[in-house]
């Protein structure tokens, strides 16, 4: 059964047990969506988790999650909906001589020829489910104009078949990675959660949610490491998911410090572009201990 | 004689109580909003209206996050939101207290005796531990123990005063005993929140001696302006350079992926039409290909426009792939290339002091002089300018009473395919005191470039 929440304690509390940690406004932005019926815009720098409050959102509401992900080029037939040309013709074939005209006219464009395609799917849904719109940015502009009817009114206008108005109400998300200024008109119709870098303690906790066997101080050394590293001046820093991944890896090493070596050892996990990593080498990698021998794990 | 105004209709006096309760004052923020350029219509209004319905109001936070999910919908709305939040809800509560004659600290008026050196301890410590709750409290405790009486009237000189006589340092104090918390210098985030909480106390104070308000200050421009200058944080300009770097890695191919006009590639077309017996019937068309120009960029480097200029540079070659051929000229009163320079450090700051060193554009006066940077131009290359060549010149046109030779610039623009004039300065000053832009403007696209979104323009103008 599809929860409902009554406060925004309520959603953060959900969220966390779907295993994702909501900074305060996260939670309380999700909470109006679900109450107000609004698509919800996230903006960020890559990796802070977008994608995943879609994914948890989900989870916690007990809702299927329908996905589109969006390309350039993206077009309604792979979007919205598609008529099945194949059965359509099977079906004039089937019918060949027997029907009238207008009979196989008003059959073969009915619901059972229709292909839906993520948006669709997502409005007939007999259950409410959670719509992930997903790299919007990557879209063009045409493509957004068509979303403004499926965004306010929660419907879709086929011309063969009339108003295919939503069953349930879906919550949906849009990602962006603010690639290009997307259109007034949509921003209008969203409600705007901006997602950034979590401060220090709460990307401990959420390091601590994904892997907690590894040592509490040498978690707090890691984020320690990772947020100095975001403060230079990198192509790509590193985001979230490397941070839980690097965590992953020293627990994997059996390591219990991260010293000078371990880092030169490990830190292509969090930083992924050559001239990325000789500046990481140089500026973060020194100010850490040289390791002793008796910390040293036998290699 | 006419009567002497009241002392408080001098700053302002109160305003109007505008249209009563929760309502009006919402409404009246929008106008705030809308007064520094945000874009809100009604429907957003009425968003926030029907979110704050499921927020509790009594929460600060909550409150914030639900306007500014409704209305601010872009991370530069949402600096200037909470700008505006701040100083709205800052004055609406001043007046409504000046009004009802509410003192918020009478008790410390007093003159009680306060230690002065365990205040500057617990301050710094308080610092040192980032506890945000307690800096408003020990703001007030400082301007009581330091701040009366000798208040020089203007609000951030009494800041730096009362900063200075707490001790409170960024650098490490080596002197200072080995437990006091100010010896490894205070973290300067902090450092600046404790300034902010100090300027809100003292502006609360002015407001309760005055019973008024003082006049309300719009954003400053500078607040919205480009990062210029080493001074500034060097993240800030890296901010500005990756979004643009993105936006134009994106922009053509919005171009590029559709039939936005048809060149039919009749070869190709040919050659697709032996499928179907000779029948042209897929046509195919030519792709469009993103225009990328040749770039000649002159930089005026002498002191009034420097950081702006190194700041310019730096973006352009930070944008380097997009275009061609790009060749940096820096310019005072001669000209002298940095391109091989520009291209050697990626260092924003280490470039802009590599120029300074070693570009040798300086004669004798250290002032700009356009005309001979002209005619040195053009001997230099007038060979390689050809229509498809773009000039940028980046400059606040200032000739320091030369002459301006605008017939040899005229020269250069007709030589070259387009050229641009990028100003530093807003355009209210353009034409005033040595400036002589309107010559120029006469043979060039002028652009003010002094904020990001202009700058943005302009590169989109650019490689249109």
């Amino acid at each position: 059964m599809p929860i409902s929440p009554s406060s925004v304690a309520e959603v953060a509390d959900g969220l966390r047990d779907a295993g994702y940690l909501a900074g305060g406004t996260t939670a309380l932005v999700s909470y109006l969506a679900t109450k107000l019926d609004k698509p919800v815009l996230v903006e960020g720098p890559a990796g802070v988790g977008k994608t995943e409050l879609a994914k948890a959102l989900a989870r916690y509401l007990d809702r299927r999650l329908v996905r589109l992900q969006c390309y350039e080029g993206l077009d309604e037939a792979k979007a919205l909906y598609e008529w099945n040309y194949r059965k359509q013709l099977l079906r004039i074939q089937t019918e060949a001589g027997a029907a009238g005209w207008q009979d196989v006219q008003d059959d073969i464009f009915g619901e059972e020829f229709l292909l839906p395609r993520p948006l669709m799917t997502a409005i007939a849904s007999e259950t409410p489910v959670v719509l992930l719109i997903d790299e919007i940015d990557k879209t063009d502009q045409e493509f957004e104009a068509m979303l403004l009817e499926l965004l306010s009114d929660f419907q879709i206008s086929i011309p063969e078949l009339g108003l295919i108005e939503a069953r349930t109400q879906p919550v949906v998300l849009l990602t962006s990675n603010n690639t290009r200024e997307l259109t007034e008109a949509l921003k209008r119709r969203c409600l705007y959660l901006w997602l950034d870098y979590p401060d220090l303690e709460h990307e401990l906790e959420i390091v601590r949610l994904h892997s907690p066997e590894l040592d509490e101080a040498l978690a707090r050394k890691l984020v320690e490491v990772v947020h100095q590293v975001r403060e230079l001046d990198l192509k790509k820093p590193p985001s979230i998911a490397e941070s839980i991944d690097w965590a992953r890896a020293l627990l994997l090493l059996g390591a219990s410090d991260i010293d000078e070596v371990t880092f030169a050892e490990t830190m292509s996990v969090i930083v992924k572009h050559r001239a990325d990593l000789d500046t990481v080498a140089a500026r973060v990698g020194v100010t850490l201990a040289r390791p002793s021998d008796a910390t040293r794990p036998a290699a | 004689m006419p009567p002497v105004p009241p002392r408080s209709a001098l700053y302002g006096g109160l305003p109007e109580p505008g249209p009563g309760g929760f309502d009006g004052q919402l409404l009246a923020f929008a106008e705030d909003l809308r007064a520094e350029g945000m874009a809100l219509g009604t429907s957003e209004l009425l968003d926030a209206f029907a979110a704050l319905d499921h927020v509790a109001w009594s929460e600060r936070s909550a409150f914030k996050v639900a306007l500014a999910a409704t209305l601010a919908m872009s991370p530069e709305d949402r600096g200037l939101f909470e700008l505006v939040f701040e100083r709205f809800f800052f004055r609406a509560a001043e007046a409504e207290a000046a009004r009802n004659e509410i003192d918020a600290h009478g008790a410390l008026k007093g003159g009680e005796e306060i230690d002065l050196e365990a205040l500057r301890q617990q301050i710094a410590a308080a610092l040192r531990a980032g506890a945000e709750g307690m800096m408003g409290d020990l703001a007030r405790l400082a301007i009581a123990a330091f701040g009366r009486g000798e208040g020089s009237g203007v609000v951030g000189v009494d800041v730096q005063r009362i900063r200075r006589a707490l001790g409170l340092r960024t650098e490490p104090q080596p002197d200072l005993p080995g437990d006091d918390p100010r010896r490894d210098g205070l973290p300067r985030e902090q450092l600046r929140r404790f300034e902010s909480h100090l300027r809100r106390e003292l502006e609360r104070d002015a407001i309760e001696r005055t019973r008024s308000l003082p006049p309300k200050r719009p954003l400053s421009d500078l607040d919205r302006a480009l990062p210029t200058g080493p001074v500034q944080d060097l993240a800030a300009v890296h901010r500005v350079v990756a979004q643009l770097k993105r936006r134009l890695a994106t922009q053509g191919h919005e171009l590029r992926g559709r039939k936005r006009h048809a060149h039919v590639d009749v070869r190709r077309t040919m050659r697709a039409s032996l499928q179907t017996g000779g029948v042209p019937i897929d046509l195919k068309y030519r792709p469009i290909r993103p225009r990328r120009p040749e770039l000649f960029v002159l930089c005026d480097v002498s002191t009034s426009v420097t950081s702006a200029s190194t700041f310019f540079l730096s973006v352009l070659h930070a944008l380097h792939d997009s275009f061609r051929k790009l060749r940096s000229f820096v310019f005072i009163e001669r000209i002298s290339e940095v391109t091989e320079l520009l291209e050697r450090e990626r260092d924003f700051r280490a470039a802009s002091e590599a120029i300074g060193r070693d570009a040798g554009v300086a004669d004798i006066s250290g002032y700009t002089d356009y005309g001979r940077v002209w005619t040195e131009f053009l001997a230099l290359i007038e060979d390689e300018l050809h229509p498809r060549a773009t000039v940028i010149v980046l400059g606040d046109a200032r000739t320091n009473g030369r002459p301006p030779r605008d017939d040899v610039f005229a020269l250069i623009t007709a030589k070259a395919g387009r050229t641009f004039w990028l100003n530093p300065e807003p355009r209210l000053y353009w034409n005033y005191g040595d400036s002589v832009m309107a010559a120029y403007e006469t043979h060039c696209t002028a652009f003010e470039c002094w904020r990001t979104d202009q700058l943005e323009e302009f590169v989109k103008a650019l490689t249109r």
